[in-house]
């Protein structure tokens, strides 16, 4: 880990970043424009910024997709944790190679198809209480609580794993209730794995596009999909602020979150565990 | 032990039903519709069809196949230094790679437009010294940078897992044996890094292969690849029994990819293991 990096190697680096981050810059600054161009400047202004607060459709998707997120993140962590602990103790090992196979479907298959199947069954059953608007705000939730699912489950098993079954059985020989032992000794194991998974999901949630382009219905308009339909006109510098300022929030939570793993990192011996996550 | 199974088959239940709803459910659905035309009577009509769009399918693995292998090119010398950097930029230089991936694709993509369009900040550059305006947009190659750009972290982020993991005594000892730098690359971190490799491959290939927003895009509406297809089916044309059996010949191509993609991955690793 000591050996210098050469200068070759950390313009190699350096090369790559301002690739990833060559559309950030840009559309920062052009998101600041005097006119409505999004290829030429005019000056500096914050007009495009007023406008978005003032922009009442927007600011409702962003608000339906926030919504989204929390409902189908918390859904999907219950039920993915109660899944995982079902997994972990299943006997079978064909039956619980068969149910992981199934988990890793709408991971492995193409956002597209994933997108595609679902919407097809709501349509089927729509058809079959022979209703036309069966697609909305409670498709577009089931959609995204399936597609976090395997997320979940795959951050929480590790964690799982790792625990002593022995000691949950060790509280429950000193008269604990297999419920509150769980509670009070394997929960706390698994903390971390649920957290990241929640947090995942969350966060996959907030920018999905394709499988909510099929699942979605007109009454409940997410902002991926707001935005899509924004650049299929000429796009004005408004999109641009608006992923600036949620560019601006993600680098923010992000630095925290840095901050607080550097911090647990420093701590010692005692705190290893979290550190590892 | 009894009690046991019973908890795990309580807690079970309502994911297996989920899962049979919401997973299996709705692939069935895509064979159904595939497999019947529109009053839902049966027909083979929509598998026939799809002869008609057998170049999109090879077009699509094409584009796919050259937008992983040129993130592949990027990324792995990427991960390599990287991981050879101290600790804290590590964890720095891994959030910034991440970030992006929680951005909105479709206006990380759309501000390329900006950038390569013919009045856009590479043509105005160039305009300087004279030169251009060069055709830097709707074209494959727009296409093909769209998806590197996009997809590029998930190449990134796999093959650095590995990498900084390797154990570095490893590569210690077979530079005391006498081996030369990249003879080292080629034989212990190489190697070593093919698992990596593999689910860097997976990440990339899937999402270029079924794309349908980066080609309407970058690609100004002349390339057509195999997601715009289906995406027309069902957004334009309102033909969801050909978009549901386009859909499934998608997957089960993808599929045919990735176990030949696993089958050589799995073979390199015995190869090391042999040698």
């Amino acid at each position: 880990m000591t050996a210098k990096t050469s200068r070759l190697a950390k313009l190699y680096l350096a090369l790559v970043f301002i690739f990833l981050y060559a559309p950030m810059v840009v559309m920062t600054v052009f998101s600041f424009n005097g006119n409505e161009s999004t290829y030429t400047m005019h000056g500096f202004s914050l007009q495009w910024y007023e406008r978005l607060f003032s922009d009442t459709v927007t600011m409702n998707a962003l608000k339906n997709t926030v919504i989204l997120a929390v409902v189908s993140a918390l859904i999907s962590t219950v039920l993915g944790t109660l899944a995982t602990i079902g997994i972990n103790s299943m006997k079978s090992k064909r039956v619980k190679s068969a149910l992981m196979t199934t988990t890793n479907i709408p991971m492995m298959n193409p956002e597209i198809v994933t997108g595609i199947s679902m919407m097809l069954l709501f349509v089927f059953i729509g058809r079959m209480f022979s209703k036309s608007d069966t697609l909305g705000f409670g498709t577009i939730l089931i959609a995204h609580i399936t597609f976090q699912l395997p997320y979940v489950i795959l951050s929480i098993l590790p964690k799982l794993r790792q625990t002593d079954p022995r000691i949950f059985e060790a509280a429950q020989d000193l008269g604990c209730p297999p419920a509150n032992a769980f509670i009070k000794v394997v929960l706390p194991q698994i903390m971390p794995g649920i957290v990241s998974g929640a947090i995942m999901a969350f966060t996959l949630s907030l920018d999905d596009f394709i499988i909510s382009y099929f699942t979605n219905g007109p009454d409940f308009q997410t902002l991926p999909i707001h935005i899509f339909s924004m650049t299929k006109k000429r796009v004005k510098p408004d999109m641009y602020a608006l992923s600036t300022l949620i560019f601006v929030a993600i680098f923010i939570l992000l630095i925290l979150m840095n901050i607080a793993q550097a911090k647990s990192d420093k701590k010692p011996k005692k705190s290893k565990e979290d550190a590892e996550i | 032990m009894k009690r046991s199974s019973l908890t795990s088959k309580i807690l079970n239940a309502p994911y297996i039903l989920w899962a049979v709803l919401f997973i299996i459910a709705p692939l069935i659905m895509v064979l159904y519709y595939a497999l019947t035309d529109r009053s839902g009577a049966f027909t083979w009509d929509n598998i026939t069809q799809i002869n008609d769009y057998a170049s999109t399918f090879i077009l699509s693995i094409g584009y796919g196949a050259v937008a992983t292998l040129i993130s592949l090119v990027i990324a792995y010398p990427f991960a390599y230094f990287l991981a050879q950097t101290k600790v804290s930029f590590q964890r720095m230089s891994v959030m910034l790679v991440m970030l992006p991936m929680w951005m909105s694709f479709l206006i990380r993509t759309y501000s390329w437009i900006t950038i390569l369009g013919d009045s856009g900040v590479i043509n105005r550059f160039l305009g300087i010294f004279g030169i251009g305006p060069l055709p830097l947009l709707n074209n494959a190659g727009a296409v093909i940078l769209g998806m590197v750009y996009n997809f590029l972290p998930y190449m990134i982020l796999p093959i650095y897992t590995v990498m900084s993991k390797m154990d570095r005594s490893l590569i210690e000892a077979a530079e005391d044996l006498g081996c030369g730098r990249m003879q080292c690359i080629r034989k212990v971190v190489f190697p070593l890094s093919v698992p990596g490799i593999a689910s860097g491959f997976t990440m990339v290939f899937v999402p270029s292969v079924s794309t349908f927003y980066i080609t309407q895009k970058l690609g100004g509406g002349k390339i057509n690849l195999i997601g715009d297809v289906i995406e027309g089916q069902f957004q334009v044309a309102n033909n969801f029994n050909l978009g549901a059996s386009l859909s499934l010949v998608l997957m089960i191509m993808i599929i045919i990819c990735l176990a030949i993609l696993n089958y050589f991955a799995d073979s390199d690793d015995d190869g090391g293991v042999l040698v």
